[in-house]
């Protein structure tokens, strides 16, 4: 059982100040054996306090990431699965689901996770995964109305995987789960 | 010389310990053969060796000590004789007999105690008589010496309250008066010894004097121990004649260490009762006491006692201890004309911290405190001493800390006043601690009254203080700094639309004076500030009436306009851009047209004149196409001039890939899925064959250069695109133009399998997998994809 992190888009400090206290205290150093970060963090601070978490993190750049050397896009397999990572805004139109999959195709992957729009998404599509875990902040979306925070945690075991989404509603966390399950038919060949 | 004068020292004690071992030896025979008279001699002699002159206070010491275990035998042995029926008076005379006046006195004051014990005469008569005795000897260090232990072996016999040896009626006084006496006596014979020996050795006699003072406190403490030491007698007699003692007898040291003592060992309610009496000292001492130590202490032991119980508070009031503490600080500090700067801080931090425990809710007070000191800095200049600024951020921190609210210390009007005698770097660290305040207690500043107050207070990080930014500012810090005013600027909100965009213009009204440095930090968060104030008034109903002192989204926008102008002069186009790109969006949800275009024509005007970095301009058009898709709000002219123009932008970036992958992106500007009237077919159909001669092109260029066919991988996105607009229904998109694109790669692909790269490999795989499946799907997409061969 691998526990992965998902998260992006939290725009410290230009839309929001901080993490919701909440988040905070929930994301503790030694529970995660990976995060993946589709960008916006935006400073250097926020890099160092998810290193903090767990140092195995791996992110793609936003458009408004002060760190300039963060790759457009980022693959990675953990157990059986094969992850992919981007920010997102160079996939037009943004946040849409047939655009995204030709990017899944592209780098092959059975997970996709992007970011950008700030709203929490998550469809089983061809056999994989396109995730957007929303804005970990809440952070202002000129695509998105009412952002409520929100980011993913994906428990990976075997060709099994859940996705659970932690959503924070008028300060209450909510949370919801998605199973997933690899078939050996999605299974993509090695080449 | 002087490591002789150390050896010789050493020999005298060892010579000392020796004589005083060997009379002690005798004095044990003696006593175990009950042998009185010659008890008596070798005691005597033993403590002859108490007479000398040649050691220094902590090797007599040692001395002492061993001739003291030696009495406490002795003793022992007179309450033997005296219960064995021998008369304690014939004892008391018979050792008045030796012939040195110290050991005399010293067995004297042994049988002393067991008379007391004995009670054949009253305990006060006895000490009386033993403390007008010690009177005999004035050598400062034996004369110390010997009263201590006059002091050690009556303590448990005085007639105190309770005490069995108190006597007839108000004996308790006779106790007091002993002590008194005694340590008077004492400190005289302690300031005293600073004069003994040459002039040049006075440091080191100052060193080993402050070693012995303990002897002469130990006093104090038993004066605090006495039970019948009521608030009265202490208010009466005991503080009046120790203060009447450490003020005349002008010694710094003493004064220094006493006035703590005092402070230290007696209770205090007494102190806060007596705050008249005691604070009336302090402008007698010398001048070089360090006062500034002593009255912060008796400050915070104040402030301790009012914080251990709220039922003590009103006694606090009812002597008007905030009143008399702060004047007893200024008659202090014009005493001391001399006081370092230091000094004058430590004092009204202490009295600040005292007023904030005892009077929270008078925040009056914490203010009169902040304006009696400013008036004491006024006309000093800027405070340079490092640890006097450090005392002064601590004193502006209390108030923080106290109330753990700006808000409270932003009433506090002296406040910012305070912060104008430190230099830029304090005021920094100042501005810092400040807001470090607000986020850790998620402080919302609600009115633009505060926030401009606030920003008086911080403007250390506003902006330059001193001339302009020298260059030995770390980048690092200037960061940190900034990103913290970045999230400050968070704090700031308010439902009431008014005065959020009051407080907005505030924002602005102080940040755009921070010059280029400072403006890509702080105007990001003010633009999204506005920007959300947009979207709340984009809700409302518009006013019909036109109101001009009422906020709207076009206010906003002409204030997000300048904001955003005040970039270019850094310059900092790439963040222009991108912030235009978000008010463009914002003025398409508010259906302002002219706005929008406006924005978008300042993105083009900075894409075309200010970007020219290749990797900043592909996010730029990422960021203009993504956008520019997404609007609604164009008619067909300006939606033409933009789109036009865009795509015109895409095809001239310098790598082919990047030109390719942005043109065929522009297909999505001709077509959008929820909008009929925006599905222009044809057009999408030029884009993506203009993307195709492009991939074109860039194959043959690789060619020429590498000798490759290069990348298959733009025609296997180009197929995807074609897939993605066959599968929304564009008729233009036709089966033979996707079939003929799968078999140009399939063909590139065999032709070129050496080169290949497997990842474009695993693309067309599952691009054919992707057909596949739509295949299966049935319905009207399995249909459409139906005569397709994978």
């Amino acid at each position: 059982m691998v526990l992965v992190l998902a998260l992006g888009d939290l725009h410290i400090p230009h839309r929001a100040p901080d993490l919701p206290a909440k988040f905070k205290s929930m994301l503790v150093p030694g529970k995660i054996q990976h995060i993946i970060c589709t960008g916006n963090l935006c400073i250097k601070e926020v890099h160092d306090y998810l290193k903090t978490l767990c140092p195995d993190l791996h992110i793609t750049r936003g458009e408004y990431d002060e760190e300039t050397k963060y790759p457009e896009t980022k693959t990675l397999t953990i157990g059986q699965f094969k992850l992919g990572l981007c920010h997102g805004h160079q996939v037009i139109p943004w946040g849409d689901l047939d655009s995204l999959a030709m990017l899944q195709r592209q780098l092959d992957v059975d997970i996709l996770v992007t970011g950008h729009t700030h709203q929490f998404t998550a469809y089983k599509h061809e056999g994989g995964v396109v995730i957007n875990p929303g804005s970990a902040s809440g952070a202002y979306s000129s695509i998105t109305y009412d952002v409520n925070p929100s980011f993913v945690l994906m428990d990976i075991d075997g060709l099994r995987v859940v996705v659970y989404v932690y959503e924070l509603i008028d300060g209450e966390v909510k949370v919801d789960k998605i199973d997933f399950k690899k078939t050996t038919a999605a299974t993509h060949s090695a080449h | 010389m002087i490591s002789d004068g150390v050896e010789d020292e050493e020999k005298w004690l060892a010579a000392g310990i020796a004589g005083l071992q060997q009379n002690a030896f005798y004095m044990h025979r003696a006593l175990d053969s009950n042998n009185l008279r010659d008890a008596l001699k070798y005691s005597a002699q033993m403590l002859s060796e108490l007479r000398t002159s040649k050691l220094s206070p902590h090797k007599y010491y040692e001395l002492y000590m061993r001739a003291f275990d030696e009495l406490r035998k002795l003793e022992m042995f007179f309450k033997e004789e005296a219960r064995r029926g021998c008369s304690i008076i014939d004892l008391y005379e018979l050792v008045q007999h030796a012939g040195n006046i110290l050991p005399r006195l010293y067995l004297l004051c042994t049988v002393g105690s067991v008379y007391i014990k004995s009670k054949e005469a009253p305990a006060k008569d006895v000490l009386k008589d033993l403390v007008e005795m010690s009177r005999g000897i004035q050598n400062p260090v034996r004369g110390l010496f010997l009263r201590s232990y006059l002091s050690q072996v009556s303590r448990d016999k005085l007639p105190d309250i309770g005490s069995e040896y108190e006597g007839d009626a108000d004996t308790v006084k006779d106790a007091v008066e002993f002590v008194l006496q005694n340590f008077t006596e004492m400190n005289k014979l302690w300031v005293r010894m600073q004069h003994q020996g040459p002039a040049r050795e006075k440091e080191k006699r100052e060193k080993e004097r402050s070693e012995l003072r303990d002897l002469v406190g130990k006093n104090l403490h038993v004066l605090s121990q006495i039970e019948g030491v009521d608030l009265d007698l202490y208010k009466d007699t005991v503080l009046p004649r120790v203060l009447e003692q450490v003020v005349n007898c002008k010694d710094e040291l003493a004064q220094f260490y006493l006035m703590d003592c005092i402070i230290q060992v007696f209770p205090d309610e007494y102190h806060l009762q007596t705050l008249d009496v005691l604070l009336g000292a302090y402008p007698q001492l010398q001048p070089s006491v360090d006062i500034k130590t002593v009255l912060s202490q008796l400050m915070e032991r104040l402030s301790n006692y009012a914080a251990s119980s709220t039922e003590v508070l009103p006694e606090f009031l009812q002597v008007e201890a905030f009143s008399k503490l702060s004047n007893a600080i200024g008659k202090v500090i014009e005493a001391q004309v001399d006081m370092p700067i230091i000094g004058v801080v430590t004092l009204y931090s202490s009295l600040l911290k005292f007023t904030l425990h005892v009077h929270p809710d008078r925040l009056d007070y914490a203010d009169q405190v902040l304006g009696s000191f400013v008036k004491k800095l006024s006309g000093k200049g800027k405070i340079q001493d490092s640890r006097a600024t450090k005392q002064v951020v601590a004193l502006l921190s209390a108030p923080l800390e106290k109330y753990n609210d700006i808000v409270t210390a932003l009433k506090l009007t002296n406040y910012p006043r305070v912060l104008e005698f430190l230099d830029s770097g304090t005021n920094k660290v100042m501005a810092t601690v400040i807001i470090q305040s607000i986020m850790k207690n998620t402080t919302h500043v609600l009115t633009a009254e505060k926030v401009e107050a606030l920003f008086e207070l911080i403007k250390g990080l506003i902006e330059d203080l001193d001339g302009p930014l020298n260059d030995e500012v770390d980048e690092e810090d200037f960061k940190e700094e900034q990103n913290s005013v970045a999230r400050l600027i968070q704090m700031f909100s308010n439902d009431d639309s008014e005065e959020m965009f009051k407080i907005i213009c505030t924002v602005k009204k102080h940040i755009l004076n921070g010059g280029p440095k400072r403006l890509p930090f702080t105007v990001p968060p003010l633009v999204f500030s506005s920007l959300k104030l947009v979207r709340k008034l984009q809700a409302q109903e518009e006013n019909p009436f036109g109101d001009d002192a009422s906020t709207t989204p076009k206010k906003n926008f002409q204030l997000l306009t300048q904001t955003i102008e005040a970039l270019l002069n850094v310059p900092a186009p790439e963040l222009a851009l991108r912030l235009y790109m978000q008010c463009a969006e914002a003025a398409n949800d508010c259906d302002l047209e002219p706005v929008a275009y406006e924005f978008f024509t300042q993105a083009y005007i900075l894409y075309e004149e200010e970007i020219s970095d290749s990797k900043a301009q592909v996010t730029a058009i990422h960021l203009i196409v993504g956008t520019l898709q997404r609007m609604h709000v164009f008619g067909v002219e300006n939606r033409d001039t933009l789109t036009h123009k865009a795509t015109g932008y895409s095809a001239k970036l310098l790598k082919k890939a990047d030109q390719c992958r942005a043109v065929y992106a522009c297909a999505h500007l001709f077509w959008v899925d929820d909008q009929e009237n925006m599905k222009d077919g044809e057009r999408v159909l030029i884009c993506l064959k203009r993307a195709l001669r492009i991939a074109n092109a860039a194959q043959q260029m690789s060619n020429a250069t590498r000798g490759s066919t290069g990348s298959v991988a733009l025609f296997v996105e180009i197929l995807n695109k074609y897939l993605y607009f066959f599968e929304k229904g564009n008729p233009q998109i036709t089966v033979a133009s996707v079939q003929s694109l799968i078999e140009l790669v399939t063909t590139e692909l065999q032709s070129d399998s050496a080169s290949a790269e497997p990842s474009v490999d695993a693309f067309f795989a599952s691009t054919q997998r992707y057909i596949q499946f739509q295949k299966q799907k049935g319905g009207a997409v399995g249909e459409r994809y139906e005569p397709i061969k994978a």
